[in-house]
Parts: structure tokens; sequence; C-alpha cells
């Protein structure tokens, strides 16, 4: 059998990859996006690993509440990315300065 | 090594190399298809982890529908991806220090003693007869109602912000506005002009109105 720790394991490595694609492409908006989905994939993987081993389902739950949620945010903020490219043509962070001043 | 244990090292090994792919692909629709590639293993891990329902709702709603929508507005934008990539290492540093620190802190107390996560039992299989998806709607619908229906409420509000946030009204397309049809009043649309009654004009000469046309 798999013990506990290998999955555990695997959603820090996750985690910590996500953390590295968040400094990296700090430039764009929609590399960031999915760095923040990578994100929640592993956190969700660590919620069913213990649901697992500690036969209890309500940590399954809390899996399909953070999708819930987390599809409602990228559909969201993809529209929001939508709306700021039509704004000023660009998805470039730099760009958006715009509150500046 | 049981088959269980291989199976998981190659799809953990696929995680990671897709996950490392997903942020560090130059064009950001290679990211996302990655990034598909990255859910449909991880779907596979939780099949492994007996969390069959949640598996095909993440291949379902995330690969079916999520990544579809961002490989749509990938698509759809045009981006200016030398411009985008300029600097691209220059946090390489602390990125690697903070996230390094980070899986080293996580690793060090998962692994260690202090948890005694190693002497936790592997449950037992269960019988052939118990069904995930049964066991997940029983507490949905029991235990967690409450934040069921605002798990809705959620989505219905993610409906409605993404879609008043991108229409747009086009100025060359003709619509009807009921609200205006029903307000109209005859004075908008009827003029009545007091005048008096005319003859009407004497008919012209044969000669000239043969000519006219």
């Amino acid at each position: 059998m798999i013990p506990l720790t290998h999955y555990l394991v695997l959603g820090a490595i996750l985690f910590a990859i996500s953390v590295v694609g968040i400094f990296l492409n700090k430039k764009n908006v929609i590399i960031l996006l999915m760095a923040i989905e990578l994100m929640l994939l592993a956190v969700n993987t660590n919620f069913i690993a213990f649901s697992h081993y500690l036969q209890d389902t309500s940590g399954q739950i809390f899996v399909f509440f953070i999708l819930t949620v987390a599809a409602a945010e990228s559909a969201i903020g993809l529209a929001i990315l939508v709306v700021l490219f039509r704004t000023i043509r660009s998805i470039n962070v730099e760009d958006i300065g715009r509150l500046k001043n | 090594m049981s088959f269980q244990l291989a199976v998981f090292y190659a799809f953990a090994l696929i995680l990671v190399f897709a996950a490392l792919r997903v942020i560090t692909a130059r064009n950001p629709v290679h990211a996302s298809l990655f990034l598909v590639l990255a859910f449909v293993t991880a779907a596979g891990l939780w099949m492994l982890l007996e969390a069959e329902f949640l598996a095909i709702t993440l291949v379902l709603v995330y690969v079916g529908a999520v990544m579809v929508l961002f490989l749509f507005v990938v698509m759809m934008l045009d981006i200016n991806i030398d411009r985008i990539r300029e600097g691209y290492w220059e946090y390489l540093v602390p990125a690697l220090v903070v996230a390094g620190t980070m899986l080293a802190e996580m690793t060090l107390l998962l692994v260690g003693r202090s948890l005694r996560l190693e002497g936790m039992p592997a449950p037992a299989a269960k019988a052939e007869t118990y069904s995930n998806t049964k066991e997940l709607g029983r507490l949905i619908y029991t235990q967690y109602v409450y934040a069921f229906e605002i798990a809705s409420v959620i989505l219905l509000v993610a409906i409605v912000a993404a879609i008043a946030l991108t229409m747009r009204r086009r100025k060359d397309s003709k619509y009807q506005d009921p609200a205006r049809q029903v307000v109209v009043r005859r004075a908008d649309r009827v003029r009545i002009v007091a005048m008096k009654s005319e003859k009407p004009a004497a008919p012209a000469a044969p000669a000239s109105e043969q000519a006219a046309p």
C-alpha cells in the first residue's frame, strides 16, 4: 500500500512548483491564474488523501466545495481578463497601473 | 514494490513534469494543455485514493469546462509573448529560496517522526457494494445542505458576474427595447396638423404629360 506521506509530499511539491510559477510569471495574468489552479489541486489532493486514510468522507465534501469556488473564481477572473484586454489591449501586469496617482 | 505504488510513482512523475511545464512553457496555449495533463493525472491519483466521484468531477468540470474556457481566452487574446517574457528568470533565486524553504519545512514535518504519519494504517478496501457517490450525496444533502445551497448561489453569482462583465452593446446592431415600446404615447408618434382642405391640382396638358416621363 501507498503510505499517506507520499501523497502529502507530492502535494507539497506541487504547491512549491506553483509558488515558483507565480514568482516567474509575474507579468502574465493567465499563467498566474493557472498557477493558482495548480495550488488548489495540491490542496485538494491533500484533502482527499487525509479523507481516505482517516476514513472520513467530509474531506471529499470540502474538495467538492473548493472545486465549485475555484471554477467560479476562474470564470470571473477570465471575464475580468477579457474586459481588461479590451480596454488596454494587453494583459501585461506592468501595463495595469491606471489607478496610480 | 506493489503495483499500486508503481502506478503512484508514474502518475506523480507525470504530474510534477506537467506542473513544471505549466509554469515554464513559453506559449500560454502549451501551458494550458499541460495543465489539462496535470488535472487528468491528478484525477488518476484521486482514483487510487478511492475518491471516484471527485476524480470524474475533476475531469468533467476542470478539463471539460474550465480548461476549455482558459484555452478559449488564451486563443482569443493577442498576447505579445516576447514582451511578456522579458526578465522571466529575474526572480528565479528568490522563488527557489521561498519554494525550497516551504517544501523543506513541509517535508521535515511530514516525514519526521513527530506526526507519526508513517504509522497511520492504510484503510481496508471497501466492499464491492460501497458507492462513493452515494456516500457523498448522503452527506451533501444532510449534514452539509446549507453549504451546498451557498455553493449553488456562488455559482449563480459567477454566471451573472461573468456575463455582466463581458457583455457589451454593439453600436451598429438593431434591437427592440420593450420598455420603451410600452411607454410610448400617441403624441410621440402622430402629429395632427390643422389645415384647410385643398382642391387637387388641375390635370396637366396631355402633351406635357406624355413628355414628362
